[in-house]
């Protein structure tokens, strides 16, 4: 049968949502090649993230809670997929284009022999399966054709959409066989903490720039963030110059957000911006120069210097939500 | 110590790419060429790990003829040597970690730095597939890199935070823009370039099939994103906001 592997991620053992995105990406292309969805879990402690997922119309989950697993690593999870898809007949494997997906599927593709697409935001069949990706900063959209049985993809999470809950599936132990290598060694994983929804899952994102000049200015954007219970993004000038952590940065080299409301503050809007936000249902810009690109792709645009108008923002938007 | 660096020559990304109209690939006429950018970091730290470490940094690029220019400006940066495997063939990522894996069982280097993306084809795969098939540790999206007793210790940039990684060399590590500020190559540093060796091999020299896995049927430009409205002040956006968007 030519079913879907679909590789979990987690954090700390807390089930990301992009592997929910994922996951409709998988249903959909299972329906097109008539197999089945499969979910890997692979980890140290992944109990309730595999009976988590099992709640998403899957036909089963496999984990493995083994100590070679405690700490991601693309060396040791890489060879886990690859025999996870053979034995589960997996013609497509997919994960979210996330950090870890785009660092470990190349290395599952060459173990499988089988092509892979980066950003996958569509599957379709038209003579075997065809799946359409962007690039150029999504300047283009391509559609293309793996020539190969079996087929990597990484899903771009902001084109999908969490499926519904539906029947528990089966969840079962996988054997990974994997031993830990020794010419690798995790050192560390320094976590930026934050009370904030996921940028990639937030309903709205306040995102600041360079503009901003410091990163104590980028209180105002976290205050207003706050009110409207959104999380806060960054464009890499404002990550470069050392204002706010790179986990924030918005864009074609980081993250990919499609929130229903979005707001540029103190932004040019450069192609490289623009690639990881363009797909924002409502987006605001407020700049102080009205010839900013901006606004060339902003609902609304404010022109007004954001020292001002941000701290007015957030105090009217106080008394009315 | 041995330093292999790629560079992939990209459109200016700076550039406004259009597409032709029977959907075949982009418009290649009046378009500037230059250096991946993520492959600038890479020689960067190349150079800089020479510089500490000594050694020799060997530039690679895979791609036409015109390739020459991006080899020369790696080497006017410090590179010492340069190997173009010259094709016209639209490669997939995996034909060039094919070609690549090749040079490097002729070069046996200590390190291989690359980019992490090519800003054209926004794959972000070679690196890691290079590394499976030599069966290499990998440290991608490096912001940091330091070398010592035979290992690499690494920081990454990644979901959530950064990371820190130690891998054994030898090994591939692909670049963030954090990583360091590339160098302008000098005018005497061009002149030198231009006096260094280039060799140039084809895939078929390196007995590589470069047949891609994955297939580009077409190409088309997204929707476009009209342009909306300017407001007048905050009052005015709060009130669209509120009764025209209504998302909040
Ligand atoms: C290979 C590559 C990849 C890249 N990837 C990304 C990416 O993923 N994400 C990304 O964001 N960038 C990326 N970039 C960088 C990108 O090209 C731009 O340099 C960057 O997005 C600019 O950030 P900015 O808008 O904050 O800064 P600037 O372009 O400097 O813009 C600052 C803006 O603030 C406005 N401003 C200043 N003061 C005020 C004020 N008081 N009130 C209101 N407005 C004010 C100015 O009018 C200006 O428009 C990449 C670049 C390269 C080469
Ligand atoms: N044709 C090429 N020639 C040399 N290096 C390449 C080529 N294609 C990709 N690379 C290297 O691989 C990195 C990642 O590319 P990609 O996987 O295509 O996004 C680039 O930054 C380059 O360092």
């Amino acid at each position: 049968m030519a079913n879907v592997l679909v590789v979990a991620e987690h954090l700390d053992g807390a089930l990301r949502k992009v592997t929910l995105s994922t996951l409709t990406f998988a249903q959909q292309t299972a329906a097109l090649t008539g197999g089945e969805v499969h979910v890997l879990v692979l980890g140290d402690n992944v109990d309730a993230a595999a009976s988590e997922v099992a709640k998403y119309g899957v036909a089963a989950v496999h984990y493995a809670n083994e100590p070679v697993f405690a700490n991601y690593m693309a060396e040791t999870y890489a060879p886990a997929i690859a025999k996870a898809a053979q034995e589960l007949s997996a013609t497509v494997v997919c994960a979210p284009s996330s950090t870890t997906g785009k660092d470990v599927l190349p290395r599952v593709a060459a173990k499988l022999e089988a092509g892979m697409v980066s950003d996958a935001i569509s599957v379709s069949d038209d003579d075997g399966l065809k799946f359409r990706r962007p690039l150029w900063a999504g300047n283009v959209i391509t559609t293309v054709d793996v020539l190969t049985p079996v087929k990597v993809v990484s899903v771009r999470t902001s084109d999908f959409d969490a499926p519904p809950e539906g029947d528990a599936a089966p969840v079962k132990e996988f054997a990974s066989g994997v031993s830990a290598p020794d010419n690798l060694e995790f050192v560390s994983f320094e976590q930026v903490k934050s009370e904030r929804p996921e940028l990639t899952d937030a309903d709205v994102v306040v995102a600041g720039g360079r503009g901003l000049r410091s990163g104590e200015n980028f209180q105002m954007i976290m205050d207003l963030a706050d009110t409207l219970g959104g999380a806060v993004g960054a464009t890499r000038a404002a990550v470069d110059s050392g204002y706010v952590p790179n986990d924030w940065q918005i864009g074609q080299t980081g993250k990919v957000v499609a929130p229903n409301l979005y707001f540029a503050v103190a932004i040019s809007g450069a192609i490289q911006h623009l690639a990881g936000m363009k797909g924002s249902k409502t987006i605001v810009a407020i700049n102080k120069d009205p010839e900013a690109p901006i606004f060339q792709v902003a609902d609304y645009g404010l022109v007004a210097d954001a020292f001002e108008a941000v701290p007015e923002l957030t105090e009217k938007l106080k008394t009315i939500t | 110590m041995k330093i292999l660096t790629t560079v992939k020559r990209v459109t200016d990304p700076d550039m406004k790419v259009r597409i032709q109209p029977d959907q075949s690939g982009i418009v290649t006429e009046g378009v500037e060429y230059k250096m991946n950018s993520f492959d600038e970091y890479g020689v960067e730290e190349a150079i800089t790990l020479k510089e500490a470490h000594g050694g020799e940094v060997v530039v690679v690029s895979i791609g036409p003829g015109a390739a020459t220019k991006e080899l020369r400006t790696a080497m006017a940066m410090g590179a010492d040597r340069a190997i173009l495997v010259e094709t016209d063939a639209d490669l997939d990522s995996d034909a060039v970690a094919r070609v690549l894996a090749e040079v490097v069982g002729r070069e046996e280097p200590d390190v291989i730095i690359m980019g992490k993306q090519a800003v054209d084809s926004d794959r972000s795969q070679t690196p890691q597939i290079l590394g499976s098939y030599l069966n290499w540790p990998q440290a991608t999206f490096a912001y940091k890199v330091e070398i010592e007793d035979g290992w690499a210790v690494v920081g990454r940039e990644v979901d959530g935070g950064t990371a820190t990684k130690r891998i054994k060399l030898p090994g591939i590590i692909s670049a963030d823009l954090r990583l360091n500020e590339p160098r302008y190559a000098s005018l005497p540093g061009i002149m030198k370039a231009k006096r260094k060796p280039l060799e140039t091999l084809t895939p078929d020299d390196l007995g590589v099939d470069i047949a891609p896995k994955v297939k580009v049927l077409n190409y088309e430009a997204p929707e476009e994103r009209g342009a909306g409205e300017m407001v007048d002040d905050v009052d005015d956006l709060i009130n669209r906001l509120k009764d025209e968007a209504r998302v909040i």
